[in-house]
Formats: structure tokens, C-alpha cells, sequence
């Protein structure tokens, strides 16, 4: 049993950590976040050039490994800054559905140019009557000849405004028969409307909408039909990604909060002296250190790879889920009047940790996941 | 970074699980398991095979007779014994006052008490808090005035748990002013429990049972040869014991077999046309409590391997208390809403061996109850969870 870092994966911590500290400031971010950009450019070509875009993918693949551990490390560090680039819609999700079924040639037009961060992507998968359910999707593939027509509405479609190609879940067959596939489609394909706007965390995301979109069967990823357990999978280590983001968020949102209490006086002492507020912030910490347990945990069974990573890691999210909405909110009330205003950096620490609670699944759909699984 | 253990572990934890396995009395699990009390004879039985074995001070030096485990060897141990529903090792003489012997007291004092508590052959009680001193232990105000090459001690000690067995007691006494700084003023004694003017009144408990008690000192001499380390030095000793002998706090073993044994329970149990556990509520609080105690383990491997590469634990045996007090309780209260009506007899005395009289409804359900009220003790004894909270806050927050 060993639960250090290995030296690589201390020297890529170090890098991001770096990184965060030096050149993404909040007013930085919060510059990004208003701007018409979906994200930072340049930022995106740093992380390229510093290696962290082959994180998520094995040395097979081109990577640098792409273990659970190292995806928590660059993940955490991302969650303290609230980094909006999107390395988890791009890389984690699209890439790594690419990376787990893609044939070489797909592999070689998508995946290099995206390592090389000359390439956006983004996953399609989310619509509105399907809530948190991964195969309930009213967007099919109709087989016309060598093309598949595809039609449909996805919503919340992470990194959609700024991706050059969409991984598409669609079902080619009837619905009923469930059968899920997966379309590599070009964003600029004839039928595609895509309606981009930021999330109120800071990302950019799309509402997309297919109407008759005609896509060669060269480019379904995997084979028709079989997607869903891929799907699952990769969807899991998003999953887990975004528990670590909320892990490294939580984390910062306790230190500013004690930071905060000893400077802020009121009734001609520092708050930070009332044991009112004193045991809800041991509250906070011990939250975070159970988080970071359960973290912990899932990230080394899914590098185990011993089939109880969905259990795993529904038990890490139903975990987090409930630290993140705990701490979040805790911040803010201590913080006070000042904790709900948009200058304040705790405040969007809240919104992106009251976002991952819902994403990919909130914390009771976990819950249930975990009882089942 | 890897959860699994080592070849060696491994082959550590089959040898102990083959111990437990041939050397566990069955009535003394059969007790465990039900969360009863032992009698005085169970637990001197139990810890006399580990005794047997060389397996009774897991956390003592090897010179003193101890195991010479490392951190994850007695995680491994103390896991495996909870698991296979062994009783836990009666802390007072092998895990509280052994080690203020043999990190502070003299050669002749370690000749003289250590053996004796390695074979349990003597039982141990605490003298620590007083009816006004709980939390603010450091008030204490029972006195020791030295005359000649003796003390004379007066004053009560509360709280005192099982006193009613035991063979003598270390207390913390007050050998200075009553102004005097606690740092320098508290000395901390062994004191034989035949001396004369020594008392005892019996608290029950809140489920009947004597489990704590009143010690009365009227003018008791004890010997000065019985004071460990320095006049006035009682309060440092007492301390760096407490952060650092503090083993399995977290009692994530014991929690896992309750939460099983509720399992067990809760799927035999109809609740309308299903079983209980299969009630999407329950199942939802079940699933809940499983999830906790899974970050409450990793919270303790944590630590483990912090001690394992030589990071002294610190604020985190606090979180340990806290989070693996509240998990028991939650654990206990599931049993008790399992028995729910099956849970109100009171009828303690039908889990004894002997009893022959007319049963009311069963064992698991009558003791409950009773599990559930007694340990509502846990988040307050050992430092009360507030207390520990207050730890957390000046150690680790800085406030």
C-alpha cells in the first residue's frame, strides 16, 4: 500500500500548480469567462506545449500514461483555479471515446491534431427528456446507402461552441431496440445549427440540433450499435475527472474562507475568534478530507481496472456530490453579504462545485447507481 | 500511488485470520457480534490467548514483550479480529497506562507493572475526569499533599469505567497550589485499589448496565515510588500519550461488520410485501452510510501510510473520532429502526448464558436498543467530538 505520487506525476503537479498561480489569476479567468471567447487560446496552446493534453491518453495512444492518478493531479489543480479550458470536455470525454474505440486512421485525424491542441472536440450526448439516463436519447442514424442521416437536438453540449468536431450518441436502429452508436461529425457539416452561450459556471458549451445531417459510415467510432458500455466508461472517468476538479475547488474554497475570517472584524474582533464559525469550518475540512479519501479510492481501482470502477466511482461522486454542496454553500454564509456577490472569487468556486454536483449524474442518482451496481 | 498490500501483509493477515479462526471462543463472538457486554472473565479469557500467542500488545516495543508491528500490521490485525467478532483488548492497562510506563517510568517500575498487564494478569482503570472536570480535564482538583515518602490523595474521580474490576487505577492529582500553572502542577500516580479510604459508587448507564463509576479517595496513601517521571510533569505525560497511543479510533472494522450484520438483518426483515432493505428509503440511507465508511477507510489508510513514511499523525486522529464515532451511531440507529417495535422489551438478562426464562422477541432486536442508547457515550467520551473539533480548528486552520 502506497499513496505517494510517483516523480512524474510530482513534476506534473508542480507544472500545473505553476501554471495556476502564475497566470490564472480570478480577474484573469473571470476576463476569459466574459469575454466572446469560449475559452483562452493561447492557455490552450501552453497546455499543449507543457504536455498536459496527452494526460488522459496511454503511451499506445501517443499519451503520456493516462492513469486515474495522473488525471486526478492535473484535475485538482484545475478545480483550486477553476480552469475553463476544456481539457475534460475535449480531451477526457470526446478523446477518450476516440482513444478507446477509435479505428488508427480515425485515431490519426483526430486524436494527433488534438494532442497536438490544434483540434477542439466535444461529446454530444446530453438531451433534455433523457435526464441521467445514457441510452434514452431521441437522436437517431438512418442508414441511406454509404451515409447515415442524422437528426436530432442535444442539449448542454460541453466545449460545443468551440469544437471543430462532435462525437454524436445517436441510435441507428430503432429506439426500442436501444442499441447506441457513436458519429464522428464535423462541426460545419450542412444541417447542424449550434446555438453557443457560457454556463453559468464559465464554460462554453451549445445547444446543437441535427436536422438531416449526412454523416459517411466511415465515420462511426466503434462498432453500430455497441456503444453504450463505452460510453459508461468514459463517462465514469469524467466522472471521476470532475470529482477531482471538486476536490482541488473545495479544498481552495476552505482556505479562503479561514483567510477570510481572520481579517474580517466585526464587533471589534476578527470573526475567526466565534466558535460559531469556527466548528462549521472544522466541518468543511473534514468534508474535504473525506472527499479526497473516497477520491482516493476510485482513482485506484479504476487503474486497477477490476470491474468495480462503476461502483467506485458512484460512490466517489454521491460522496463529493455532498462535500461539494456542503462546502460550497458553507463558504458563502461565512463569507457573508460579500459571499454573494460576483466580485468574489468563493462565489464562483460555489457555482462550478454546485455544477459538478449535478453533472454526469447528481448525488442521489449516484447513490442509486452504487446500490445497484 | 496503490491500495494493495504486500506479499507479506498478505501472508500476515491469512496467519491471523487462521488464528482467530481456531482460537476465538464462540460464546465470546456470539457476544461481540450481538454488541453485549463481556463478562470480566471473557475479556481476561480472550486477551490471555492473545497473550498466548504474543499477540496482546500490539502497540508496545518489542523489548517490553510487544508485537514490533508496523502501522499497517496492526491495521491488518485490529481489522481481522473485528471482522471475525473478537472482542476488543480492555485499553486501560495494555493501550492507556503501558505506554506512560514505558515511555516515562522507571526500570523498576516497568519490572514491576508491565508483565503483569502484558499477561493480564491485572486489570486497569482511568482516573482522569472528575464531576467537574470533563472536557477542562486540566481543572482537575483531586489532591496529593506528600507527606514523608508518601502522598495522600483526596478527591473523586467519575466516569470510571469497569472500576468495579479493577486491580488498581492511574489517576492525574494535583501535587501543586490550586494557582499553579497545570503544566506544572498535576502528577500522575498508580494507586493499588486495596488501599484504604478508596470507594467506589456505581453509575448505570443508560441502558441499565454498571458500566462506570464514582472512585472516592479519603485520605488514601499511596507510596511516592508509585509516581511516574516528575512531580508536576503528569499533564505532559498524559498528553503526548493521548495524541499518539491512539490506535484504531476509527473502529471502521467494527462498523463494517455491524453495517453487514444490519444487511443481514434488514434483507430477513419484511417491511410490507418487500424487505426491508429493499425499501428504497432504507436502502438509500443504508447505501449512504456503506459510501461513508468507504472515505472513512481511505481516511485511515491515509493516515497509515503518513505514519508509514514517517509523518507523525496530528489533526488527523481527530477527524478519525469524529467521523468513526458518528458512522457507529449511524450504524446503531439502523439496527434499532431494523428491531423497531421488536426493541422495546427490556430484557438484558436474556442474553446471558444461563438464562431459561420465556424469551421476548430476539436477541439482535432486544440488544438494539440498548447498543443504540449506550454508544450515544462515543462522540463524547475520549475528548467529546466538539472538543475534537476545536483540535481541528487551532491545530490545522490555524484559528
Amino acid at each position: 500500500m502506497d499513496f505517494s505520487f510517483s516523480e512524474e506525476q510530482q513534476l506534473l503537479r508542480d507544472s500545473v500548480t505553476r501554471f495556476i498561480r502564475q497566470d490564472y489569476a480570478f480577474d484573469i479567468r473571470q476576463k476569459t469567462v466574459t469575454s466572446n471567447e469560449p475559452f483562452n487560446r493561447e492557455y490552450w496552446q501552453t497546455f499543449a506545449e507543457l504536455g498536459w493534453l496527452l494526460v488522459p491518453f496511454s503511451e499506445d495512444e501517443g499519451g503520456l500514461g493516462g492513469s486515474a492518478v495522473d488525471l486526478m493531479v492535473v484535475m485538482e489543480e484545475f478545480g483550486k483555479g477553476m480552469v475553463v479550458e476544456p481539457l475534460l470536455a475535449s480531451a477526457i470525454l470526446a478523446g477518450g471515446l476516440i482513444a478507446e474505440t477509435g479505428s488508427e486512421p480515425q485515431k490519426s485525424d483526430w486524436l494527433t491534431p488534438l494532442m497536438e491542441g490544434n483540434l477542439q472536440l466535444a461529446f454530444a450526448f446530453a438531451e433534455s427528456q433523457g435526464r441521467f439516463d445514457l441510452a434514452r436519447l431521441a437522436t437517431t442514424a438512418k442508414a441511406d446507402g454509404d451515409d447515415l442521416i442524422l437528426s436530432g437536438h442535444k442539449t448542454v453540449v460541453l466545449n460545443g461552441a468551440a469544437a471543430d468536431t462532435l462525437v454524436v450518441s445517436a441510435h441507428t436502429g430503432a429506439a426500442e431496440e436501444g442499441g447506441v452508436s457513436l458519429l464522428l461529425v464535423d462541426a460545419g457539416t450542412p444541417g447542424i445549427t449550434r446555438n453557443n452561450y457560457k454556463t453559468v459556471d464559465g464554460h462554453n458549451a451549445a445547444e446543437v440540433y441535427f436536422d438531416q445531417v449526412r454523416v459517411p459510415r466511415a465515420n462511426l467510432l466503434g462498432t453500430e450499435g455497441q456503444a453504450l458500455p463505452v460510453i459508461e466508461k468514459i463517462i465514469d472517468r469524467a466522472t471521476f475527472a470532475i470529482c477531482a476538479e471538486a476536490v482541488g475547488a473545495m479544498e481552495s474554497a476552505l482556505k479562503k474562507t479561514v483567510e477570510y475570517t481572520k481579517t474580517r472584524k466585526q464587533f471589534g474582533v476578527s470573526i475567526s475568534s466565534f466558535q460559531a464559525l469556527q466548528h462549521r469550518m472544522a466541518e468543511m475540512f473534514i468534508e474535504c478530507q473525506q472527499a479526497r479519501s473516497i477520491l482516493m479510492m476510485a482513482a485506484m481501482e479504476l487503474d486497477a481496472g477490476n470491474g468495480v470502477a462503476p461502483k467506485a466511482v458512484s460512490a466517489a461522486k454521491s460522496r463529493i456530490g455532498k462535500a461539494a454542496r456542503h462546502v460550497g454553500q458553507e463558504a458563502v454564509q461565512i463569507h457573508g453579504g460579500i459571499g454573494v456577490t460576483d466580485e468574489l472569487d468563493v462565489a464562483h468556486l460555489f457555482k462550478r462545485l454546485t455544477a459538478i454536483q449535478y453533472l454526469f449524474g447528481s448525488t442521489d442518482f449516484h447513490t442509486q447507481r452504487f446500490i445497484s451496481a | 500511488m496503490n491500495n494493495e498490500y504486500t506479499p507479506e501483509e498478505q501472508t500476515f493477515r491469512s496467519e491471523v485470520r487462521q488464528f482467530l479462526k481456531d482460537k476465538l471462543p464462540q460464546d465470546i463472538q456470539r457476544k461481540t457480534l450481538l454488541g453485549m457486554h463481556l463478562e470480566k472473565d471473557d475479556c481476561v479469557r480472550w486477551q490471555k490467548i492473545l497473550h498466548k500467542q504474543g499477540w496482546a500488545a500490539v502497540n508496545w516495543p518489542v523489548e517490553h514483550g510487544g508485537t514490533g508491528w508496523t502501522a499497517t500490521q496492526k491495521n491488518i490485525f485490529e481489522t481481522e479480529c473485528a471482522l471475525a467478532g473478537a472482542p476488543e483488548v480492555i485499553p486501560f492497562g495494555m493501550k492507556m497506562v503501558a505506554p506512560v510506563i514505558f515511555t516515562f517510568g522507571s526500570t523498576e517500575q516497568q519490572q514491576r507493572f508491565l508483565p503483569d498487564i502484558l499477561a493480564s494478569n491485572v486489570w486497569w482503570c482511568q482516573g482522569y475526569s472528575e464531576p467537574n472536570a470533563g472536557s477542562d480535564l486540566a481543572s482537575l482538583k483531586t489532591t496529593a499533599h506528600r507527606d514523608g515518602d508518601h502522598y495522600v490523595v483526596n478527591g473523586t474521580k467519575t466516569w470510571t469505567t469497569l472500576a468495579q474490576y479493577a486491580d488498581w487505577i492511574f489517576c492525574l492529582v494535583r501535587t501543586g497550589s490550586p494557582q499553579e500553572k497545570n503544566q506544572t502542577a498535576i502528577s500522575f500516580l498508580l494507586i493499588d485499589m486495596r488501599t484504604p479510604g478508596i470507594s467506589l459508587s456505581p453509575i448505570l448507564t443508560l441502558d441499565g448496565y454498571r458500566e462506570v463509576n464514582e472512585v472516592h479517595f479519603d485520605n488514601v496513601r499511596v507510596p511516592v515510588e508509585n509516581r511516574i517521571g516528575e512531580e508536576g510533569k503528569g499533564w505532559t505525560y498524559a498528553k503526548v500519550l493521548l495524541t499518539h497511543e491512539r490506535t484504531n479510533i476509527a473502529r471502521v472494522a467494527q462498523s463494517r461488520c455491524q453495517l453487514q450484520r444490519a444487511r443481514e438483518l434488514a434483507s430477513a426483515t419484511p417491511d410490507g410485501s418487500m424487505a426491508l432493505i429493499d425499501n428504497p428509503i432504507f436502502a438509500h440511507k443504508f447505501a449512504e452510510i456503506e459510501i461513508e465508511l468507504l472515505a472513512l477507510e481511505y481516511t485511515e489508510l491515509r493516515t497509515l501510510d503518513a505514519i508509514r513514511t514517517g509523518q507523525a499523525p496530528g489533526p488527523e486522529s481527530s477527524i478519525l473520532k469524529i467521523k468513526g464515532t458518528e458512522l457507529a451511531q449511524a450504524i446503531d440507529e439502523l439496527h434499532a429502526e431494523i428491531a423497531a417495535y421488536s426493541g422495546l422489551p427490556y430484557a438484558p438478562w436474556q442474553l446471558e448464558d444461563d438464562f431459561d426464562g420465556d424469551r421476548v422477541g430476539s436477541d439482535s432486536a432486544i440488544n438494539s436498543w440498548l447498543r443504540y442508547f449506550n454508544n450515544r457515550k462515543s462522540s463524547i467520551y475520549g475528548g467529546s467530538n466538539e472538543i475534537q473539533k476545536n483540535i481541528i480548528c487551532k491545530a490545522v486552520l490555524g484559528l
